[in-house]
């Protein structure tokens, strides 16, 4: 019964597979039958795909054989896609987001779909209108949001990797809660064709894995310019590799707002990396406080404008069952756009933005990369922020930021808590720069073990 | 100290075609005063001359050729909807 094969990283899987270790279909059962035994304690999954899928193809693709979970935001033909929300109770897309679609041309297949806050507006799983997400390290605390089903299914071992999106830390704060991988790509490197539109010119979908190795395998498939998605880009040719990088260190990220544990555990890593023979730096995002008013006049306004096109007449029930976060952040929106108030709401932020990208890339031109905290707290109870939401909010404000700039971000674990609690730390490059990432974060990896503790369930 | 009143919310509420009830416009006009009376601090931004951001990646007119391509059957294009009439989607009457 306990074979293990469910937490397998991809690489693992693949070589496994490869050498005819076990079958696709015993590795779907040991899915399965993790999901049967866990979910009910967590609630990764808002729906469950039981059946493997006929083979139809006579060659079979790299993916073969693997089993990745889906959030509730991305469109997966033939299964239901609800963005979490009771609006979607019942839609079932009729095709396919671009990056599950590249997934599934390979062989990939879909295990389930993963819960997340309504139309992903959260930083907790709260919002979700069919029940929260619960940590699986422990079951009082919220998985971060709002990719938590995403990340949670992965820490559970639930799946061999996830899909997440990252609009203002979606991917990098849950993945630093429940002590997983994730990477929020470059803005335009992963098509937003398909993906339930929150924020179009902050939205990136992106991988959420057991390791640095499998979040870079799923980039590698999902990235590339995409007809259907006019804000994606080529992705430029990889870069000079560098052995030493210079490694800043934002002053803003380990303020006296960032919880104690945290910035002890993400300066130990950073010691470790200076032990590797990189060098740090202090740098300042000297607007880094602005930033958490910049997105939520931003993406709020964007938002009024998306959902304008949930009316209940092509699809979907009627804006009376519209979860009251999402109610709260149209509105929000439709007033910072409205005659009178966008100069000094809408206009304003958009300038800042201006501000905030330019400290990124003005601190790019003296370091390689930035390191800090995702999340300023560990994972906090669920029930402790959702009847406020401006402390909610609060709560991405270290995340925020490379969303503002359309810069990528990896999330990795990088200790515990003395509660027994999972902690992240991000790093941050300069546009295109996910190899960089990538490499850093693979050392680390390699010599450290937190990316391979697991929770008891 | 609010910024918003329940009659306010109401209003944006119309606009922006949502019905929320008396108890959630009191609730929302306290949650969301509270947003906007924290984002008052962009005020003290030096933004001086700097440029409005819209998009981080310098997109901004994206043409393609207008090509007649595979699109969707009208039967999938209608799969989803709550009510259908003759191959149309049936909606409530406007006048």
């Amino acid at each position: 019964m306990d074979d293990k094969l469910n937490q397998l990283t991809l690489k693992q899987a693949l070589e496994g597979l490869k050498e005819k270790k076990f079958s696709a279909a015993e590795l779907h059962r040991s899915f399965l039958n993790r999901i049967n035994l866990v979910d009910r304690k967590i609630f990764s999954f808002t729906e469950v795909v039981d059946q493997q899928k006929p083979k139809t193809k006579e060659r079979p693709g790299i993916l073969e054989g693997i089993f990745f979970a889906v959030k509730e935001v991305l469109s997966c033909k033939n299964i239901k896609t609800t963005a979490s929300s009771k609006i979607l109770k019942n839609y079932i897309p009729v095709y396919d987001a671009t990056v599950v679609k590249k997934l599934s041309d390979l062989g990939a297949e879909i295990i389930g779909k993963t819960n997340c806050d309504a139309f992903a507006f959260g930083a907790s799983t709260e919002n979700s209108g069919f029940g929260p997400t619960k940590n699986p390290w422990d079951t009082s605390k919220v998985p971060g949001g709002s990719s938590g089903g995403s990340a949670a299914a992965v820490a559970a071992d639930e799946c061999i990797f996830s899909l997440g999106t990252d609009t203002g830390g979606s991917i990098r704060q849950p993945a630093s809660f429940c002590g997983v991988t994730g990477l929020k790509p470059t803005f335009g490197a992963c098509s937003r064709f398909g993906l339930l539109a929150m924020a179009s010119s902050f939205d990136c979908p992106g991988p959420l894995g057991k390791t640095v190795e499998d979040c870079e395998i799923v980039f590698e498939i999902i990235k590339g310019k995409d007809e259907n998605d006019a804000t994606s880009v080529v992705y430029p040719k990889s870069w000079k590799k560098k052995q030493n990088l210079k490694i800043g260190l934002p002053r803003e990220f380990f303020d006296d707002g960032v919880d104690s544990e945290v910035k002890n555990l993400v300066m130990q890593a950073a010691g470790t990396l200076e032990k590797e023979g990189h060098q740090l730096f202090n740098v300042s995002l000297p607007n880094t406080p602005f930033a958490v008013s910049v997105y939520y006049i931003l993406v709020p306004s964007e938002i009024s404008s998306n959902m304008a096109r949930y009316d209940g007449i092509r699809f979907g029930g009627g804006r009376e069952l519209l979860e009251d976060e999402v109610k709260r952040r149209i509105m929000l929106g439709t007033y910072t756009l409205s005659a009178g108030y966008f100069d000094q709401y809408y206009l304003k932020a958009a300038s800042v933005r201006s501000l905030v990208k330019n400290d990124y890339l003005k601190t790019f031109e003296n370091v390689d990369v930035i390191l800090g905290p995702v999340s300023p707290t560990p994972p906090f109870g669920i029930g402790e922020l959702i009847g406020n939401p401006l402390k909610m909010y609060l709560a991405d404000v270290l995340t925020v930021g490379a969303n503002l700039a359309g810069i990528p971000g990896l999330a990795l674990p990088c200790g515990f808590t003395r509660n027994g609690l999972p902690v992240g730390m991000q790093v941050l490059g300069p546009h295109f720069s996910e190899d960089t990432l990538f490499d850093l974060g693979k050392q680390y990896q390699q010599i450290t073990d937190w990316h391979k503790q697991k929770p008891k369930l | 100290m609010a910024k918003l009143t329940k009659e306010e919310i109401k209003h944006i509420a119309k606009l922006a075609n949502l019905k929320v009830d008396e108890e959630h416009s009191v609730l929302f006009a306290e949650q969301l005063s509270a947003v906007l009376d924290y984002v008052e601090h962009l005020k003290k931004a030096p933004t001086g001359l700097t440029q409005p951001l819209y998009n981080v990646n310098g997109k901004n007119n994206v043409f393609r050729e207008d090509e007649v391509t595979d699109c969707l059957t009208q039967e999938e294009c209608l799969g989803n909807a709550p009510s259908t009439f003759k191959g149309y989607f049936k909606v409530k009457s406007i006048f």
